[in-house]
């Protein structure tokens, strides 16, 4: 077989800048990688000397597409450094805010970066032509999810108010019947969107790999959680520097990372693949019709596992949204720190889990911090699903092998300018 | 304003066939979180107003076009790297119409606070011995690099002013930022000044634009639009002083997102 190269440059339709290098010489892999090229930020050393009450402000810009995520993970870690448990109806109101965010991320991707491939065309601009109704429906769901934020917390790029022990602002009862009432409109055009993606067919791609997500008591972990691994153990957030270590690679601004296995997938499916028992109804009848059993091995269903997401966070937001009314009279209070220490936190953002971890001093400003962001721990996994694809696609075109890379690459809906800011390097 | 007669789009040029040209734009991003471009794919009501409107013919993003020939260009993010340098002088070499797009672009905002600290330093904490592989500059606004024909302030962006400094560039007219204090719109929107309930804020001096919408979910102004051009620094510092804000946390709200504008408080801390 001849050889071949591939080299695209700043990859579309996916977050940030990667650049996808293939060289195949007589039928063998001599180079492959994702490249990340994204200009470092250093957020973790941006954060030093700064005061507590600044972090999840700052560290919600590491990324545009998560910012209701990072603002998670950051109040879960101050909280944990600070002393404070917060109440059970700020910890309702921050799960219908990562409802909204899921929801609105997973269907940006799925119908402006993914369908695309699907219609064989280069972008969602053509399908306003030739599929309105499509177009259509993909805005009204992407409004849906941002609509949710901006009603409770001001915008969901950068929310306003989501604060280490509640929240500066409380929503009125008027707010959340909105929210609600917005989400039961919504449920005709989440149907048509099952039987959209119903029709597509997803490449085949089977590789077997280890997956981690938050495993929490009672329900399908976003919110925060223990960390769980398909190939074993259940450990708390705070050891999670002994789950997983970090490497920097030279093709990558952001560093790779490992678990037990060589490379291990976090996102929808990972989530999918621990906690599919945990789904709400709808989604997990969805999951069923579509013939697909759990663990989903093959990563192109990373996109179905999404659209699984979207419809189980559409359940779980009502849900929310029916025990925050429920519970009248409740006057909300922010709780104060009672101590400066250090503390991590984990959540699930659309991507997969993220861990933020700060060290206090007594003044209460930060003297360490860290951030392990979900596409970093996914890039290593990219790479050798990349490996199995070229090997699988042997003999077909170039630019066929290069399609089946885009897509893949895709598919795991990674975010580059989030994944370029690391602390702590540590090398395996 | 140098050169503003090229500013103006050619409206109703006619293309092949008689039909109107749109104009073309380009979406381009540098040292950001993205969040500026997701704003603009944010316009769930406009979008197809928009597609109606424009051409958008390389955005990185959302298409697989790239193409060259775009009359307006969209900068979303910081300058941080030298390859970052050369892609912006492309851009402004070939755009009619240049804006910049959000805080990183038109103040450095978060991006900035990198430059109080020793870049090499940085370096090292985060990459070790990899970090000859990521070249990094300090980090520089825009129009640090280039010219900039208009700033579209806010980290991120707002969404109605969006698609008024849109309209705007489509008539050929390039709009006037604002010139007001936040507390402006602050009591526009009614809301209960922050200093009533015990929240110290810096939206006197800042620039407003957003709507003020932080106060009016509680939280104190970041002033991710930047300062006004003559802020009465004098008074505002007193104001924070008889809250009992320290100096360093005087320094905190005044750099967050302005780095880049250095404020020198010594002249308030004579004692």
């Amino acid at each position: 077989m001849k050889g071949y190269e591939i080299n695209v440059h700043h990859i579309t339709r996916v977050e940030g800048h990667g650049n996808v290098v293939v060289n195949v010489r007589d039928g063998r892999i001599e180079d492959l990688r994702l490249e990340i090229v994204e200009a470092p930020r250093f957020f973790e050393v941006m954060l030093e000397g700064r005061k507590w009450d600044e972090a999840a402000s700052i560290t919600a810009r590491i990324c545009g597409i998560c910012a209701i995520g990072h603002t998670m993970a950051s109040i879960l870690a101050s909280e944990d450094a600070l002393g404070i448990v917060p109440d059970e109806e700020t910890k309702l109101l921050r799960k219908l805010l990562i409802d909204g965010e899921t929801i609105q991320s997973h269907i940006l991707h799925l119908y402006f970066l993914v369908a695309p491939d699907f219609f064989n065309v280069g972008s969602v601009i053509p399908l306003a032509g030739t599929h309105p109704e499509v177009v259509k429906r993909a805005l009204r769901l992407k409004k849906l999810g941002n609509e949710i934020c901006e009603i409770l917390a001001g915008r969901k790029i950068h929310p306003i108010g989501v604060l280490p022990g509640g929240f500066a602002r409380w929503p009125l009862p008027e707010e959340i019947l909105r929210v609600r009432k917005i989400l039961e409109d919504a449920r005709p055009d989440l149907e048509a969107t099952v039987e959209l993606f119903k029709t597509l067919k997803m490449p085949e791609l089977e590789r077997k790999t280890e997956y981690v997500a938050l495993k929490a008591p009672g329900e399908y972990a976003f919110y925060t959680g223990d960390i769980a691994s398909s190939l074993g153990k259940v450990t708390p957030p705070q050891t999670y520097l002994d789950r997983i270590s970090e490497r920097v690679v030279s093709h990558s601004a952001a560093k790779h990372v490992k678990a037990q296995a060589e490379s291990y997938a976090v996102g929808a499916r990972a989530r999918l693949n621990i906690n599919h028992e945990m789904l709400r109804p709808w989604a997990k009848g969805v999951l069923k019709a579509l013939g697909l059993k759990p663990p989903l091995t093959n990563p192109f269903h990373n996109n179905t596992a999404q659209l699984i997401e979207v419809l189980h966070c559409y359940e779980n937001a009502i849900e929310m949204c029916d025990e925050l009314l429920a519970r009248k009279g409740y006057v909300h209070r922010m709780k104060q720190p009672t101590k400066y220490g250090r503390g991590a936190g984990a959540s699930e953002v659309p991507r997969g889990v993220l861990f933020h971890d700060y060290t206090l001093d007594a003044d209460g400003r930060i003297t360490k911090a860290n951030c392990i962001i979900p596409t970093g721990q996914n890039l290593a996994n990219i790479e050798a699903d990349m490996h199995t694809l070229v090997g699988q696609m042997a003999g077909r075109e170039p630019q066929e092998i290069q399609r089946g890379l885009e897509m893949l690459v895709r598919a795991y809906d990674p975010c580059i300018s989030c994944a370029t800011h690391f602390l702590e390097v540590r090398f395996v | 304003m140098p050169g503003r007669s090229r500013l103006l789009l050619q409206r109703g040029q006619e293309g092949e066939g008689g039909a109107l040209m749109k104009p073309k734009l380009g979406v381009f991003s540098f040292t950001s979180c993205e969040g500026c471009q997701l704003t603009i794919l944010n316009l769930e009501d406009q979008m197809l107003d928009l597609l109606g409107a424009v051409e958008i013919v390389n955005f990185r993003e959302a298409i697989d076009d790239r193409r060259n020939d775009y009359d307006v260009a969209f900068v979303e993010g910081s300058i941080t790297t030298p390859e970052e340098v050369e892609e912006v002088q492309a851009i402004r070499g070939r755009a009619k119409i240049l804006v910049a797009i959000g805080a990183c672009a038109t103040i450095g905002g978060i991006n900035a606070l990198k430059n109080r600290h020793d870049l090499a330093t940085t370096k090292q904490k985060v990459y070790g011995d990899g970090a000859r592989h990521f070249p990094s500059e300090p980090t520089r606004r825009v129009r640090d690099v280039v010219p900039v024909d208009y700033e579209m302030h806010g980290c991120p962006i707002d969404k109605i002013e969006l698609v008024r400094v849109t309209k705007s560039l489509l008539l050929g007219q390039i709009p006037l930022p604002s010139e007001h204090a936040l507390c402006t719109e602050c009591k526009q929107r009614v809301n209960v000044c922050l200093y009533d309930k015990g929240i110290c804020c810096i939206g006197p001096i800042v620039r407003s634009g957003c709507g003020a919408i932080c106060p009016a979910f509680g939280e104190a102004c970041v002033a991710c639009r930047g300062f006004l051009s003559h802020p009465n620094i004098a008074s505002m510092v007193e104001i924070l002083k008889s809250k009992g804000l320290s100096r360093a946390e005087v320094e905190d709200r005044l750099t967050q997102f302005n780095s880049l504008t250095p404020v020198d408080l010594s002249p308030y801390y004579l004692s």
